[in-house]
């Protein structure tokens, strides 16, 4: 929801080695949160550090596309569920899968690939089905494509629910084993920070920024337009497919509830406060949203001012993180960085500036 | 009655209106006239309320205008028949005209004002069962000046009433606008076709690129070398 | 049973469905077609109703005072929704409005369990709902009757509303064409207001309806209704009262029928059905079967 023109500070070609050691900074700062989760983190820790780099993936491939395109994607989530569902089947071993999946057809209950083929495997049916998706949901525009979006996730909903053979329908589902690690999630991190940055920075990307639509048409877009969406979509997909696979191994059981509404409304908190179209927003606005999630939610048990004993109010972090948002949306509804980058070679310049003089 | 001084108008980061000022006395029929996106819509629509200047005030009546909502503005006696004319296409020519009185309570003059717009544009009075969307353009057009009129106002604010009008219609409509100013009402009219707009008004003010840059009575400007040139095509 | 048996049971069925979803598709639809909003928060309105009842009911309220009372409460509590979150964003982009209306949702749904927890309770359902009539080899449970015919008779009042008073033309008006809407000097607060009232307090009705037919409440109650009621909606062209009742009564028939040509364990994909017909229909004929009049945009 950004509107601002593509920047015209960032240069097409050429950087100097400045910008380039300036980029490691944040990298490496991002790469700290593994490090401290392996060593010295509690248990509790580690688990946001993780669930923090797959939220930070979500964000950004969710940016991918819609911060570059304009167009809301409300389904993504579905293909999480894509991810988690489809790469947990392919490398569950097969004494568990006749376990777990006694249904399951017989082709598949003897295949058993290792964490990164099915991650990638999985990944990349969906972005066949984003392609497919795509073509038909991409013409449309405003809240048409949202809306239409959002009946995709619908639609996975029900048929996770029901294809029970597959999944378990709306029962725990078992025996995916704990592949993931805060590294697997880290590295994946920088795979999609690096993804993001690229295509922000090409021209191809320029020409989306370009086409991000001001006034909403009633109608459909020409073809030119789908093109250019549809790539985005798919690797946006790929990704998001990718972030459900790593999230279904470190959470192990889980259930179609994980991917409905609640997620994708958090997933976009964390993309609409840190600002669409800006990278190093999504990562700032989801740090802040999963970290005031956490505090919140820990408050929501029940806590105490001076002598005052507050009772348990379960939900009231959703809430307010649900007014937060409202509250960005009213009173800056670029989010914290809008189109923006956190320039950190101008922000090195400065503080070396003031150390100098 | 109508004190426009010094209104500087945006659209978003962009300035549309520049120091604009302009008079308007009770009874006159004063244009604006100018090329395309010299400001006089927008001109028109920070008068009803529609926009708000961001420095500048108007003045109506005595009171201040500017910061006023349309609903309040209406209530203070200035209508405003919009570009394009904006009929309410679903709806019904009686359903139209009705919606120009909805502030009114006076049913006895709302009645006589719909005779005297029917007297006005008898096509309408034959239509009234019409959807507003299966009018013709300059049906629409008389609709959209009738429901103006609905409205007890002493200002009626024009815009653009020969926009896309064979000229046989625009002939019509201005021998109606000569009809309403010689009732009583003032008019302030918009006009992109300045050699009919000089024709029936008092006075004119030229705007371009959101500038007031003439200002004389009907007749001066028509006698004007270079609003000749500019503006009526000689 | 026979085939016609067969057939009219189907049928009442399918009215009756219909009705809940005409009765929730026209708040849907007369707040979109003012404000460009999809108000996703309106399947909350239902829960709101519903869970006011109960409240009533608990009280000690009879029937006849609870229910109009619920009713009312929801046409508030909509009326609240629209002064506190929607007209601060007012001119935002369609998606902005759109996701504050999730934002809306999940205060509400959460507000909901925090003060009454997340389990689902009973409703008390009154004797008169729970008679079945049995004509022939026929089943028809009353609930059912009651439903299409407060939908029927609330769809006339509506309709001489819309038709017949100043506020009802003008809010058809401010659907029609806002800025003309503004220059006629109608009150614009106050008919958003009044659809806001009339669409929730719809919404209200259909949710005292489905409580009973389902005979228990709970805080997320009302996301899948307004769900099917968004589908509803554009189905029947979106924007328009007209659309929304046509909308209703299409998808309950298309749910009979999903439900009825199925074979067994596919029924349950009916719901994804539904809303892969609603992407056909996004794509090829986004005005809906009644096709409201394209908007020009100013």
């Amino acid at each position: 929801m950004a509107r601002s023109a593509p920047r015209p500070d960032l240069p097409v070609t050429g950087l100097d080695w400045r910008r380039y050691a300036a980029m490691a900074v944040p990298v490496g700062l991002l790469l700290l949160l593994p490090l401290y989760a392996d060593h010295g983190a509690s248990a509790y820790e580690h688990r946001v550090i993780v669930i923090l780099g797959i939220d930070i993936i979500l964000v950004l491939s969710l940016n991918l596309f819609s911060g570059f395109t304009g167009v809301f994607s409300l389904g993504h989530i579905g293909f999480m569920a894509l991810g988690a569902y489809t790469s947990a089947i392919l490398d569950m071993p097969v004494a568990s899968k006749a376990i777990n999946l006694p249904d399951l057809p017989a082709w598949l209950a003897r295949v058993e690939l290792g964490f990164l083929p099915a991650m990638l495997v999985a990944g990349l049916l969906a972005a066949a089905i984003a392609l497919v998706i795509g073509l038909a949901i991409l013409r449309l525009s405003g809240h048409y494509v949202a809306v239409a979006t959002l009946s995709f996730l619908v639609i996975v909903r029900v048929v996770l629910i029901n294809a029970t053979p597959f999944t378990r329908g709306s029962r725990t589902f078992f025996g995916t084993q704990d592949y993931t690690t805060v590294w697997w999630v880290y590295a994946w991190v920088l795979i999609t920070l690096y993804v993001a940055w690229r295509l922000l920075r090409s021209l191809y990307g320029r020409a989306m920024l370009a086409q991000r639509e001001d006034r909403i048409a009633a109608q459909g877009i020409g073809v030119q337009v789908l093109r250019t969406r549809l790539w985005p979509f798919a690797l946006s997909a790929f990704l998001t497919a990718v972030a459900g696979a790593l999230w279904a191994h470190y959470i192990v059981a889980f259930s179609p509830n994980a991917f409905y509404f609640t997620e994708t409304f958090a997933i976009i908190t964390m993309l609409v406060v840190g600002g669409m179209g800006s990278i190093s927003g999504s990562v700032v606005g989801t740090v802040l949203i999963v970290v005031l999630s956490e505090v919140l939610r820990n408050l929501e048990g029940g806590f105490a001012i001076c002598a005052v004993q507050i009772p348990p109010l379960y939900g009231l972090s959703q809430i307010l993180i649900a007014v937060a948002f409202i509250s960005v949306l009213i009173f800056r509804r670029e989010g914290l960085l809008g189109d923006r980058e956190i320039n950190f070679a101008r922000l090195f310049e400065r503080w070396g500036n003031g150390k100098g003089s | 009655m109508l004190e426009v001084r010094d209104i500087d108008v945006y659209y978003g980061g962009i300035r549309a209106l520049d120091g604009v000022s302009l008079d308007v006395a009770e009874g006159e029929l004063v244009t604006l006239i100018g090329s395309n996106g010299a400001g006089k819509t927008t001109t028109l629509r920070t008068i009803s309320g529609l926009l708000h200047p961001k420095r500048g005030s108007i003045v109506y009546d005595g009171a201040p205008i500017h910061t006023l909502s349309p609903y309040q503005i209406v209530q203070r006696g200035i209508s405003h028949c919009p570009e394009g004319r904006h009929i309410f296409a679903n709806l019904t020519v009686d359903d139209n005209l009705r919606l120009g009185a909805v502030q009114r309570r006076d049913r006895a003059a709302v009645r006589r004002d719909r005779e005297w717009v029917y007297s006005l544009f008898p096509v309408l009075e034959q239509r009234l069962g019409q959807l507003g969307g299966t009018l013709s353009g300059g049906e629409q057009q008389m609709l959209a000046i009738g429901r103006a009129l609905m409205s007890s106002s002493r200002l009626l604010l024009l815009d653009e009433p020969s926009l896309g009008l064979a000229p046989i219609l625009v002939e019509t409509i201005f021998a109606v606008l000569r009809e309403i100013k010689a009732s009583g009402r003032t008019i302030l009219l918009v006009e992109q076709n300045a050699y009919l707009a000089l024709e029936i008004a008092d006075r004119g003010y030229v705007l371009e690129t959101g500038r007031l840059i003439l200002h004389d009575t009907a007749e001066a400007l028509r006698a004007n070398a270079e609003v000749e040139r500019s503006y009526l095509g000689g | 049973m026979s085939l016609t048996e067969y057939g009219l049971q189907q049928l009442t069925n399918a009215l009756s469905i219909g009705s809940l979803y005409a009765l929730m598709a026209i708040g849907l639809a007369m707040v979109f077609g003012i404000l460009r909003l999809i108000n996703f928060a309106h399947g909350d309105l239902m829960m709101v109703g519903s869970y006011s009842a109960l409240g009533l009911i608990f009280i000690g309220l009879p029937y006849w005072a609870a229910i109009p009372a619920a009713v009312v409460v929801a046409a508030l509590a909509g009326i609240l929704m629209e002064r506190v979150a929607y007209r601060p964003i007012r001119g935002a982009p369609d998606v902005a409005m759109l996701l504050t209306s999730f934002a809306v949702t999940i205060i509400l749904e959460n507000g909901a369990v925090m003060l009454v927890g997340a389990r689902s309770r009973a409703f008390p359902i009154p004797d008169f709902l729970r008679t079945v009539y049995h004509l022939g080899n026929l089943t028809v449970a009353s609930v059912n009757v009651v439903a299409i015919i407060a939908t029927a008779v609330l769809l006339v009042l509506l309709t001489l509303f819309v038709t017949r008073t100043d506020i009802g033309i003008s809010m058809r008006a401010a659907a029609d064409d806002m800025m003309a809407a503004q220059l006629m000097g109608i009150p614009i607060n106050r008919v958003i207001a009044a659809a806001f009232a009339i669409g929730s307090g719809l919404a209200g009705v259909a949710g005292l309806l489905w409580t009973v037919k389902v005979g228990k409440v709970d805080p997320y109650m009302g996301f899948f209704p307004v769900l099917k009621a968004f589908v509803a909606a554009v189905i029947g062209g979106f924007g328009t009262i007209p659309g929304a009742v046509v909308g209703g009564f299409v998808l309950g028939f298309l749910e009979i029928t999903f439900q009825a040509l199925l074979p067994g364990e596919w029924s349950a994909y009916r719901d994804a059905l539904v809303f892969a017909i609603l992407i056909i229909v996004l794509l090829v004929r986004p005005n809906g079967i009644v096709g409201a009049r394209a908007r020009e945009e100013i």
